[in-house]
């Protein structure tokens, strides 16, 4: 099954983090993820969402927020693809990944693509 | 017009046949059929097909040499029929070529089906399944228990739990939740989930013990801590928790008297415990003790296993059980474990020490709204003569009781009070 995992930092936890050391850590990560195969990608990391604008078109007209969509404690960092048999070994990836440290690896599967 | 008494006897005897196969092999073939597609409701969907097909054709035909092998191959036709008319949607013919092949496979097993039960309480186990729904699905899926019949012992609307028990199957299908006997690294941790799910179904028989005795899942627990049991020989915790259920369960008759009042350990008839249960339950603790390090289930058998040495044979177990105690709250942390303990220690250094014991637990909101600790509390104030606290925490315990007979018992205790002032 193939995968979307979805890095949430908070903010305040990175803040403290010994960056040198998660950088490091990413660097390995990013590496395994490159050798794993078809199926398992590296993603990309987003700046933070102090970066971020959000959109809404209603009724033909666009309103503009700046600021990212949900202003939560943790925030919307960045993602990366795998391809697995199952949720078990999906799980495993979200451990293996630094930022599951700092905030929270949300895991969704991606539909199934129709053959028609 | 009355058929011919042949006929009848081929319809009861397909019946019946029905009714075994659907008894004794339910969970094995939903745990086959959705082992591969993950599919729980299309697995019952299909399964359900199958026996309303076998009602129609076995009373006609005879019933076939293999009643499961016929359910399964039947059950995979309706599969694979559905799986068609979904075909637009991807893996359609990828899928329907496994399922072919399962057919074909399950058309040439002769006797046994695959069993994968365990696998599957595992998947209904699984920590991305939320905790209150676990055993529901544990109790559908492998027994083939209806919404209606959980929701009663769960104390929920039908409605809901039906609700809830689709939201959880489709989750399972979804997520890509596995039908799998974790690696033994994750074993401990995940088999926990499996064997409290089974417990949980187990306490909501216990506390729901209707007038007539009769439990909703009470057999049904007993069942599969048993299966599991036998599927995960090498697995102590397994054993520790199918033996403190017989434990208990070998002393339902004596828990309520003739007026239905609830009657505590101490005070119960000892020739109403069921011995073999008793025999079954020491047995398999034994093993569990040899096998390995003690669990939470092990500990609190333990715990069982002494009292009722203390009953049946008078030796005085008290010290052990403050031990085993102590040693139950080292590994739980739990505040029902320390406030247990605080009552085991009432019996070995009196009730002032038990209360002192208990201060720490008086700032836990948990126990403000936990009867057994108001219950608790009463006993030991009036043990220790504190008479208008006593009857203090016995009323709280009474308002907060939701069990007539232990309402009743409590009600006793409290006018029991006022009798020596």
């Amino acid at each position: 099954m193939r995968y979307m995992m979805l890095i949430h930092h908070d903010v305040h936890e990175l803040a403290n983090a010994p960056k040198q050391q998660l950088w490091a850590e990413y660097g390995a990560f990013n590496e395994a993820l490159a050798k794993a195969g078809a199926g398992f990608a590296t993603g990309e990391r987003l700046e933070s969402s102090a970066a971020a604008t959000t959109i809404r078109v209603r009724d033909g007209s666009t309103n503009v927020l700046d600021g990212p969509y949900a202003d939560t404690k943790e925030q919307f960092a960045g993602y990366f693809m795998i391809d697995v048999p199952d949720l078990d070994e999906a799980i495993t990836w979200a451990k293996r990944c630094p930022s599951s440290k700092y905030g929270a690896i949300e895991i969704r599967p991606l539909t199934r693509r129709s053959a028609a | 017009m009355r058929e011919p008494p042949a006929m009848a006897d081929r319809v009861e005897h397909a019946h019946k046949a029905a009714e075994r196969a659907a008894r004794e092999s339910y969970g094995r073939l939903i745990a086959f059929l959705a082992a591969r597609t993950r599919d729980l409701a299309g697995a019952e969907d299909a399964l359900a097909d199958a026996f309303a097909a076998a009602l129609r054709t076995w009373p006609e035909r005879g019933v076939p040499a293999n009643p499961d092998g016929w359910l399964l191959t039947a059950a995979r036709h309706r599969q694979t029929d559905a799986a068609r008319r979904r075909q637009t949607q991807a893996m359609g013919e990828e899928h329907l070529q496994l399922m072919a092949e399962e057919i074909k496979e399950a058309s040439q097993m002769s006797d046994e089906i695959p069993d994968r039960r365990l696998a599957l309480m595992f998947a209904c186990a699984h920590p991305a399944i939320e905790s209150g729904m676990r055993a529901p699905l544990i109790l559908q899926t492998i027994l083939g228990l209806t919404a209606e019949a959980i929701a009663a012992a769960f104390l929920l609307p039908p409605g809901t739990m039906g609700q809830r028990l689709v939201r959880a199957k489709a989750r399972i299908r979804q997520a890509g939740t596995p039908f799998r006997v974790p690696d033994p690294d994750e074993l401990p941790e995940r088999l926990d989930a499996v064997l409290e799910a089974i417990y949980a179904a187990y306490s909501k028989a216990w506390a729901e013990i209707g007038d007539d005795g009769t439990t909703p899942f009470a057999e049904e627990a007993i069942w599969l801590g048993r299966l599991v049991v036998e599927l995960l020989p090498e697995a102590p915790e397994a054993k520790g928790m199918l033996a403190l259920i017989l434990y208990t369960e070998a002393r339902r008759a004596a828990r309520r008297d003739s007026t239905g009042t609830y009657v505590p350990l101490d005070e119960q008839d000892i020739a109403l415990w069921d011995e073999e249960q008793i025999q079954m339950a020491e047995a398999l603790l034994r093993d569990a003790n040899a096998a390995g390090p003690s669990g939470r289930y092990q500990i609190e058998a333990a715990i069982q296993s002494a009292h009722i040495t203390r009953r049946v044979c008078g030796r005085d177990t008290r010290h052990a059980i403050l031990a085993l105690y102590d040693h139950l709250l080292a590994l739980t942390g739990s505040p029902v474990a320390a406030l247990n303990r605080a009552v085991a220690r009432a019996a070995v250094d009196g009730p002032a020490a038990a209360l002192l014991g208990m201060r720490p637990l008086a700032s836990d909101k948990r126990m403000l709204v936990y009867q057994p600790y108001w219950a608790a509390r009463g006993h030991l104030l009036a043990e220790a003569g504190h008479k208008a606290e006593a009857h203090e925490a016995l009323t709280v315990a009474i308002g907060l009781s939701t069990d007539e007979a232990v309402t009743r018992y409590l009600l006793g205790k409290r006018e029991a009070l006022r009798a020596f002032e």
